[in-house]
């Protein structure tokens, strides 16, 4: 199954030729060894994809190649030079460029400015604007990229401001690129634009390592894969040798069965509604929200659906329309409002709204129930902070080494799982995930499912945003589909299909048949 | 090398502390070895020490106060007319300059948190406002107390005839705030605030409301240290605005690594902060150095301090790469 035979691996590598060898590297961080004895070759040409659990090493070998961070021991070999640990200037001078799961971009600035920053164009110190944006039409419009050079990069589209990225990489002569998680932000659409731009950089000679937690996209793009568990790499294969189940086994060690689990239906009272509510970009909006229901809101980026959940957690105000909670209406000005009344958001943006880098798990963990856990005189209960702490750490399996340790320590999927852990721990009776797999792993997913599962069977009203189809489809009860910030359409279990949202995303079809 | 980098952080201060007093011994062991001459010291910090605490909750949430001086010398001015012209019993007195302190304070905050002006220009102009209205209100004179008064207590009263009862007052407050910052989920939202508002608001934190009261919480201990000043003193003036307050406990906090971002920063280490000014201050005096020179000792402190601050977040935000970090350049 896991392709370790030395004669046919080194065939391979004569026969390609090399650009990048990792050889045994170590790195730990105190309480973690992060990579242990790391091996790795990329081939001349290849598209290699780097897979594993959430923690298993993928974003720290990278940092190594990159020269962001210095291994503990180890040897990187890149076209045949053989260094012990690499600076960032001497990785980018080997033509080796990447793409973080979090983008490096002044926001501030223009898209053609970041392309090319830190390059020196033309001879003396002053440079023409118009002459920059020329050559950053030039690079946009080689890969068939739509964005105009002059717009500021703080008001692109994520997916704009990768391919942004993207650019900044090409305009450099990349001969390396690596793309950590490129596509957990992305929806379907955006991810086959990126796919095809993937593609013809590959044609024209760019080596890829293609970091994913989503295995589809593995066979639909990759050469070979590398299986990483646990800081070590599992093995090497070629991708068509593979399957996804073959795949998983190696990640996380057993057979998982992906289908989403089944759950016990249960309606009870009114928990929520909103009727004819606007602003913020959505416009007469209305539903209800039973206990023990699971609600998707599906659309596309711009839709609205995010909007609208940041109106129901008084995060931005509406304009009109009315709230109502438990048949009760409600004004809802500010998420500790909003908290009160029993809601919880978990946000889109982990970095800047979802966790407090600096601070530690467990005061991520129980921010929002502070209060709640301390005693008349405002002392926090520290054994129950601890308690609800690492009870969530485990049932979520956070991998750290402490819930002492700060987030910013942790993996993507791991910080991703803190947030949602912030919001278990609080009693919400309405909870609104926005996009709350992001950066997960395949088998923390399901567990995820389970969780979610579980609060609705505890009469937990739940709304769901997400972008990936197969998730929204699968977990929701039913589904309200927003387009340009109306409501485009409701679908119930038996009308859920693929091409159903997909109609009423892109207003092909309008049909909110269910009148208030 | 983590753990070295981490190892730095929590002790550097502490080491550099048992130096200066170490180098101080060897230099003039008989008059800076002394029981006496270390009580001097807590004695002389005292009032410092207790706005740097005040500033540390403002800072923590993000804000600054530069405000501290005008306060004391209007929480000065205030106590002593009222107590002079009104009659108003002392204790009595130090109640309600405490309360008005405390609103002013919050009034500051309120101003800044709701307009989005810079704390550092906001805190500047208060800082001209109290200093000023203690003039109007002292008419530019010392405010002296009646002979049948004593108002010597907390400033230059002695226990036992040894520990002044400022530094008592000091303990008090440092234990106090520690406790709070630590143990009690209203301290640890200004870290939380301090840390990510954003986050914080998106977790239930009334985050305009906790960075309001920290502006309280300095106003309240910066008229307390007015209150003792006057005490020191004798008399209620205005001219103790001028006398650097806000520059020497804002240095005293960036020395005790207190971050000028927000929600980095503890009582202890500040308290250190604020120790390594004062033995530094003491040991220049007794080493003859004159006071010009000593300001530029003190100077090139914080901007050391400061410094040390920028380059250590620097680092931090080079190893994260956040997409708001403003570039360096283009082209
Ligand atoms: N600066 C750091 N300090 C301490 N531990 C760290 C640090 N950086 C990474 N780690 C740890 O190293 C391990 C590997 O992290 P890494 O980010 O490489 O995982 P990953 O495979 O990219 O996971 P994900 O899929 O969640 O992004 C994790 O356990 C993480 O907590
Ligand atoms: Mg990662």
């Amino acid at each position: 199954m896991i392709n370790t035979a030395p004669v046919d691996y080194y065939e391979t590598v004569k026969s390609m030729g090399t650009i990048l060898e990792v050889k045994n590297v170590v790195k730990t961080y105190p309480g973690v060894i992060a990579l242990n004895n790391v091996s790795l070759d990329i081939q001349q040409g290849e598209i290699h994809a780097l897979i594993g659990e959430n923690g298993a090493g993928k974003s720290t070998i990278i940092k190594t190649i990159t020269g962001a961070i210095a291994p503990d021991d180890g040897e990187i070999t890149i076209s045949g030079k053989s260094y012990k640990s690499l600076t960032p200037q001497i990785s980018r001078a080997e033509g080796i460029e990447a793409v973080y799961q979090e983008f490096n971009l002044a926001g501030s600035l223009t898209v053609a400015e970041n392309i090319f920053i830190g390059q020196k164009l033309g001879k003396g110190p002053i440079f023409n604007l118009e002459t920059l944006f020329a050559k950053a039409k030039e690079v946009l419009s080689m890969y068939d990229v739509d964005i105009n050079p002059a717009e500021k990069v703080r008001d692109l589209t994520i997916a704009r401001m990768q391919l942004v990225e993207i650019a900044k990489a090409v305009a450099r002569n990349a001969k390396l690129l690596i793309l950590d998680e490129p596509t957990a932000p992305l929806t379907d659409n955006e991810v086959s634009t990126l796919f095809s731009i993937i593609k013809k950089l590959n044609a024209d000679g760019v080596t890829i390592i293609y970091i994913s937690h989503r295995l589809e996209e593995i066979f639909e793009l990759t050469d070979r894969v590398t299986v990483m568990r646990d800081g070590q790499t599992v093995g090497t294969d070629h991708t068509k040798n593979l399957n996804k189940e073959k795949l998983i086994e190696m990640m996380v060690g057993r057979t998982l069965q992906e289908a989403f689990p089944q759950r016990n239906i249960n309606y009870g009272a009114e928990l929520l509604e909103l009727k004819n509510v606007s602003g913020n970009g959505v416009d007469d909006i209305s539903f209800k929200l039973r206990e023990g229901e699971i609600i998707g809101l599906a659309g596309l980026v711009g839709a609205g659906r995010t909007e609208l959940a940041r109106i129901i957690f008084g995060a931005d105000k509406k304009e009109s329309g009315e709230i109502f909670v438990r048949g009760e209406k409600v004004d809802i000005d500010s998420p500790a409002i909003a908290i009160k009344h029993g809601i919880g958001f978990l946000t889109e943006d982990r970095k800047a709204q979802g966790v407090l880098l600096s601070v530690s798990v467990k005061w991520n963990t129980t921010i929002s129930v502070l209060r709640r856990i301390s005693g008349a005189l405002g002392f926090i209960n520290s054994a129950k902070e601890k308690r609800i702490t690492n009870d969530l750490t485990n049932s979520l399996s956070i991998k750290t080494p402490s819930i002492e340790q700060l987030v910013k320590n942790l993996s993507g999927g791991n910080q991703q799982k803190v947030a949602l852990a912030k919001w278990m721990a609080s009693d919400s009776k309405i909870l609104i995930f926005d996009e709350p797999t992001r950066g997960i792993d395949v088998g923390a997913k399901h567990e995820i499912y389970l969780l979610i599962n579980a609060l609705a069977e505890k009469g937990v009203g739940i709304i769901i945003i997400s972008s990936e189809m197969e998730e929204i489809l699968g977990v929701s009860d039913r589904l309200i589909v927003l387009h340009e910030g109306k409501i485009a359409g409701r679908l119930e279990k038996n009308e859920f299909s693929q091409v159903n949202v997909l109609k009423l995303a892109s207003g092909e079809l309008d049909k909110d048949k269910e009148a208030v | 090398m983590n753990n070295v980098k981490g190892f730095l952080k929590e002790y550097a201060i502490g080491a550099f502390l048992l130096l200066i007093i170490v180098i101080m011994s060897i230099l003039k062991p008989t008059i800076f070895l002394t029981v006496g001459n270390f009580v001097n010291i807590l004695d002389q910090v005292a009032i410092n020490g207790i706005l740097t605490v005040g500033i540390l909750f403002v800072m923590l949430a993000q804000g600054i106060d530069l405000s501290v001086g005008g306060m004391m010398a209007f929480s000065g001015v205030v106590g002593a007319k009222i107590i002079t012209v009104f009659g108003i019993p002392y204790p009595l007195a130090v109640i309600v300059v405490l309360i008005i302190c405390v609103l002013v304070g919050c009034l500051q905050g309120y101003i800044i948190v709701n307009t989005g002006i810079f704390p550092m220009i906001g805190t500047l102009a208060m800082m001209g406002v109290l200093g000023g209205a203690a003039y109007v209100i002292s008419k530019g004179q010392y405010i002296i107390f009646p002979d049948n008064m004593d108002i010597s207590f907390l400033g230059q009263g002695r226990i036992g005839g040894l520990i002044p009862v400022s530094v008592l007052v000091l303990l008090i407050v440092l234990v106090v705030a520690s406790i709070v910052l630590n143990k009690t989920f209203f301290g640890r939202y200004f870290y939380l605030v301090g840390s990510n508002s954003e986050a914080a608001r998106l977790s239930g934190i009334q985050t305009k409301l906790v960075q309001i009261v920290s502006y309280g919480i300095s106003g309240l201990f910066a008229s307390f240290a007015g209150i003792i000043y006057m005490s020191r003193l004798g008399s209620g003036s205005a001219q103790i605005y001028t006398g650097g307050w806000e520059m020497s406990c804002l240095t005293a906090a960036v020395i005790g690594g207190v971050s000028l971002m927000g929600g980095e920063g503890k009582v202890i280490k500040a308290f250190i902060g604020v120790l390594i000014i004062g033995v530094l201050t003491t040991s220049m005096i007794m080493l003859g150095i004159d006071a010009y020179a000593q300001k530029i000792v003190t100077g090139i402190v914080f901007l050391a301090a400061v410094c040390f601050d920028g380059i250590s977040k620097q680092m931090a935000t080079n190893a994260k790469m956040k997409i708001e970090e403003p570039a360096k350049q283009a082209g």
